[in-house]
């Protein structure tokens, strides 16, 4: 049984609960978006990046995808702008930006 | 054990964006790199004390977790994988589990519920030699409930509970070393580590830790930006200046034998660990020098005691 997201807002009756409150999938809190939480993002140099994948590591928020070939772009619905990409980057190929 | 990084990193992520954990938060990049030491194809079942990374990752309905996971109490994280562990077995010789996938246990924990409130179970589990590892994240403080002392905390430092005034210098006992006390009880492997050398060290004792046979410890410094009130991007920073001063040595102990993972070329003073960090400025006030000076005597006779383990 899969929790239907949509149903479980605040005004959920306990009908639409799931029982045990047990949650029948993984990774379900990718429907939440941290992203709101900031109001500056990591902007990537991609002529200075080297794909060292330092960032993909030190991401708390899993926020920066790697596809098998290298980074790919940020994710900004949920990086909550920390800036530890930004300073860890070996090749200063990341800005801390607002919006 | 080999360390083929494109292999490691095109693993597929086990800890799912949209926790709400706090920006730049030390426990997370603990957790996910941790799990990426797991085998591809290999699944975890993650247990949990309670603390910051139980409340933040496992909001109802939403699970940042990607494998199976379990919460029970503060106090009985070990006891709690020990019991999903024995059901396995149990299940697995009746034969009614799928003969070709493997399931291996881990469990989180923050300081608290791991040297204070949990330990006992925790104890308890390492000595009945359950198949599972545990993975201490070191920040040092109660930080969910708003950074009160633990046993972990390290002397002089100012919590909500150890406030410093005109009549307190912070905690004034020192941490306690459970890493040693795990040790003693006689587990396969227990390590140290945090996050330098761009996680090597980290993923290798992960791996070593979750593919030992018996109980495994893992014991990582977590750095904690609100509590520790350092800037929160310089992490990695701090994580190293705590390995160069050799406040958080890096070593492991493989069936009781002890190995130094990294030795300084150059010992830092105390100072640079502590000086970028708010929860120590008073130290740095004029007439605290002696307390620097305890903190360093401290630091020295840890490390010593450390190397003569090592040879």
């Amino acid at each position: 049984m899969a929790v239907d997201l949509e149903k479980l807002n605040l005004k959920a009756p306990w009908q639409d609960l799931t029982v045990g409150m047990m949650i029948h999938e993984g990774g379900t809190s990718k429907e939440f978006h941290t992203g709101e939480w900031t109001a500056v993002k990591p902007h990537v140099n991609e002529n200075i990046c080297r794909q060292c994948l330092l960032c993909v590591q030190v991401c708390p928020d899993s926020a920066i995808p790697y596809d098998g070939n290298g980074r790919v772009e940020v994710d900004t619905d949920h990086c909550k702008g920390c800036g530890i990409c930004a300073h860890v980057c070996p090749f200063g190929a990341i800005e801390m930006e607002g919006f | 054990m080999s360390y083929n990084f494109k292999e490691i990193m095109s693993r597929p992520e086990r800890l799912a964006p949209g926790h709400r954990m706090c920006a730049g938060c030390g426990g997370t990049i603990a957790a996910r790199n941790v799990l990426r030491a797991l085998h591809p194809g290999d699944h975890a079942v993650i247990g949990n004390a309670t603390g910051c990374m139980e409340v933040s990752t496992f909001m109802y309905p939403y699970t940042a977790w990607q494998d199976s996971y379990i919460h029970n109490a503060f106090e009985n994280a070990g006891a709690t994988i020990s019991g999903v562990e024995g059901a396995y077995n149990v299940l697995k010789r009746k034969g009614k589990l799928k003969e070709d996938e493997t399931f291996k246990f881990i469990t989180f924990g923050g300081d608290g519920g791991t040297y204070d409130i949990g330990f006992q179970s925790l104890s308890g589990a390492v000595e009945r030699n359950h198949d599972f590892v545990y993975v201490c994240y070191d920040n040092g403080a109660y930080m969910n409930t708003g950074i009160q002392r633990s046993s972990a905390t390290p002397m002089y430092a100012d919590t909500t509970t150890t406030p410093v005034g005109s009549q307190s210098n912070g905690k004034p006992q020192n941490r306690k070393d459970l890493t040693n006390i795990l040790v003693e009880h006689d587990i396969p492997y227990a390590a140290q580590t945090t996050f330098v050398q761009n996680f090597r060290d980290l993923h290798i004792k992960a791996e070593k830790a979750i593919y030992t046979p018996g109980a495994a410890f893992l014991n990582i410094m977590a750095p904690c930006p609100r509590g520790w009130r350092y800037n929160t991007p310089e992490i990695i920073d701090i994580c190293e200046l705590g390995v160069e001063t050799c406040y958080w040595p890096l070593f492991e102990v493989i069936e009781g034998e002890y190995h130094l993972s990294y030795e300084p070329k150059k010992k830092l003073p105390i100072e640079d660990f502590l000086r970028p960090q708010g929860r120590f400025k008073h130290l740095f006030k004029k007439g605290n020098e002696h307390l620097i000076e305890e903190f360093q005597k401290e630091v020295d006779r840890r490390w010593e005691r450390l190397l003569k383990k090592c040879k």
